[in-house]
């Protein structure tokens, strides 16, 4: 595969926004999988938090269209888990503002199923991570 | 004849010389701009005329009602129309004082971040942070009395960064304090039966055909009689 | 001994019952919660990215007054009881150490109030009982017996995770079955004690909390446990109010009744449980014990 400089140039730009979010070393991952093995949302994301580790160190911007970072409950499981000290849940939590920061919502906070039996601790909590 | 002292004010941007002392909507009127939108009563109670300035070497975004602040030398003025935002619609029979009612039709008050812009855009000086973290944790009660003095003049809602429309929420907690949480007023009750009983009727009909200057004089009499009676 | 306390908005609504056994149950150990006045949301979630500081300001406000109320009560604590409030709470202030810069930010921008000078310390309840009381003299205080009651005790993630704020062991935690057990409860182990309950998927994504409920609820049960014990208000609404969801997807699910920590050592030192702030009724399995 043949990647042109322009290429290169837009994935360094996308890896040095994610590690400035998250203030995480992304190159410390060497792909163990013990984020993915205990990830207790791990069933209902499209791409495992360990692929999503490999693709932002790829520089690959399709990252973004996983469901991963979305469905990621924000649990630190990952965090505490990996063994390179790497808090995947602070990459998670890039991917989602690199989003929210277009305006992009993942809620329509209007359209809230259900919302008379929510409690506000549900709500606020929802809105912090799915709204910008 | 003493001369008028003269000051610099910027109107959008562009410099203009008025009269020291003047308001901030007088200045905006003298330096020859008509005010369409953005002005009513003219005493400080209608909040229409809310806008938002800047002075002289000063960071500050500063609020006030154009019709009670007196423009100052080196000030940055605008008018500020309206403030878009949208009404909740609910049935206020349906309504119930729950804790997460407020939410319910505002959800967008749960994105508060507590940074309290708000509260410094009050032209009245409200504790409008206090009152959305009321809501918050479903203390209608305190929303509706923190919020009492709210013109609905909007410029909390233009500047809070969680996009929140304050006024109409603490609106909606009044009207819930109002009809399910205050104490009600057995006078309030007695005249509101006194009034459909059609006690008053006979009277208004008599004030709606009465001569506007016989009217006036009327109004100042009891004017008169109320401050007597405050006496 | 009078110390600041942070209540938070679930504990003045939906986890009421909660904070009245919390402040009870503190008195009768000579401990007085004294509310922070003016306090704020603590906004449930920390913000993660390294740039965004306002969705810190709602803590470093409360920090400033957790910090002049301390200044009259002559301590620096700050006690807490909602796991999540406890966790924003606490990342903020680590924060406030670690970066000293994002706090100089913070308390320019905070205008209104004196500046958060770093210095006061987030405990959770269980850890303020557990280094500043001790739980042997809560033991010999508290008279009553919880009879052996069966729990299991759930700490999800906000007790135990990240690192830096946790309260106990993040995988194999302690901390409530020592308490409970210390007045008579006999408390299971269950490898879902840490896991997460599926926090606000509950607005979104129903479907996945109704699994983790499930999961939980299930696992609990045939690790012994006749009821779960808790510490946040949004795992008590999942595990709890969210038991009707999940006989809706499996009707031969058993519901179990899910207690707050100090509802139980409220009921030890002999407050009733207030039945009607559970959706699952704790009252038959109060009844098989006697209490």
């Amino acid at each position: 595969m043949q990647i042109n400089e322009g290429e290169i140039e837009k994935r360094d730009i996308f890896i040095k926004q994610v590690e400035e979010l998250s203030g995480q070393n992304l190159f410390g991952c060497y792909q163990c999988g013990r984020c993915s093995a205990g990830c207790p949302m791990v069933s209902r994301m499209d791409a495992i938090p360990s692929m999503v580790m490999r693709l932002v160190q790829l520089g690959d911007e399709k990252v973004l269209d996983k469901n991963t970072y979305w469905v990621c409950a924000s649990c630190y499981t990952c965090d505490v888990r990996c063994p390179k000290g790497i808090d995947i849940a602070k990459v998670m939590e890039a991917l989602r503002q690199i989003k929210l920061r277009k305006n992009l919502n993942y809620v329509d906070i209007k359209k809230i199923d259900g919302i008379e039996e929510l409690p506000q601790i549900a709500l606020i909590s929802n809105f912090r991570k799915y709204t910008g | 004849m003493e001369e008028t002292k003269m000051i610099k004010v910027y109107i959008m941007g562009k410099e203009h010389e008025v009269p020291e002392g003047l308001t901030i909507m007088k200045a905006i009127e003298y330096a020859g701009y008509k005010i369409v939108r953005g002005a009513g009563c003219r005493a400080g109670f209608c909040g229409a005329c809310a806008t938002v300035y800047r002075k002289a070497n000063d960071y500050k975004l500063r609020v006030a009602l154009a019709c009670q602040t007196v423009a100052e030398d080196g000030m940055y003025l605008t008018e500020i129309p309206f403030v878009p935002a949208n009404k909740a619609i609910y049935d206020i029979e349906k309504v119930t004082p729950k804790a997460n009612i407020i939410l319910q039709h505002y959800p967008e008050v749960a994105r508060c971040v507590a940074c309290n812009t708000c509260t410094k855009s009050c032209p009245q000086d409200l504790k409008v942070m206090d009152y959305i973290q009321a809501m918050k944790r479903g203390d209608i009660a305190k929303a509706a009395e923190l919020s009492f003095d709210c013109v609905q003049c909007g410029l909390c809602a233009a500047r809070c960064p969680a996009e929140i429309v304050h006024y109409h929420a603490a609106q909606l907690a009044r009207r819930i304090y109002g009809k399910y949480i205050a104490k009600p007023s057995p006078n309030l009750e007695k005249r509101i039966k006194e009034i459909e009983e059609g006690k008053y009727d006979e009277e208004i009909k008599k004030l709606k055909q009465m001569p506007l200057e016989e009217m006036k004089k009327k109004y100042m009499e009891q004017q008169k009689n109320a401050e007597k009676e405050r006496d | 001994m009078k110390i600041p306390y942070f209540p938070g908005c679930s504990l003045k609504s939906d986890a009421a019952h909660f904070e009245q056994s919390a402040i009870e149950f503190s008195k009768t150990l000579g401990v007085e919660l004294v509310e922070l006045p003016n306090w704020n949301c603590c906004g449930t979630v920390h913000s993660l990215t390294t740039d965004d500081i306002m969705h810190h300001l709602a803590c470093v406000r409360n920090m400033v007054h957790a910090q002049e109320l301390g200044k009259q009560l002559g301590t620096n604590k700050l006690i807490t009881l909602c796991a999540m409030c406890y966790n924003t709470l606490a990342q903020v202030n680590e924060l406030a150490k670690k970066k000293p810069d994002d706090l100089k930010t913070a308390n320019e921008f905070i205008d209104d109030l004196p500046d958060y000078e770093g210095k006061v310390e987030v405990l959770h309840l269980l850890t303020f009982l557990n280094n500043y009381v001790s739980f042997e003299k809560i033991a010999k205080v508290v008279k009553g017996r919880l009879n052996g009651l069966k729990l299991a005790p759930y700490y999800g993630c906000l007790l135990v995770r990240p690192e830096h704020v946790k309260v106990d062991d993040r995988e194999r935690p302690v901390l409530l079955s020592k308490l409970l057990g210390m007045v008579g409860a006999k408390c299971v182990e269950f490898p879902y004690a840490v896991e997460c309950c599926g926090s606000y998927h509950t607005v979104n994504l129903k479907e996945a909390v109704i699994e983790k409920t499930y999961t939980i609820v299930n696992n609990a049960r045939e690790n012994g446990a006749d009821a779960i014990v808790l510490s946040c208000p949004l795992c008590e609404f999942n595990l709890d109010k969210r038991q009707k969801d999940v006989k809706a997807v499996y009707p031969t699910f058993e519901p179990m009744p899910v207690f707050y920590f100090t509802e139980l050592l409220a009921l030890a030192s002999g407050k009733k449980v207030n039945v009607n702030a559970h959706y699952v009724s704790p009252e038959n399995v109060l009844r098989k014990y006697g209490l």
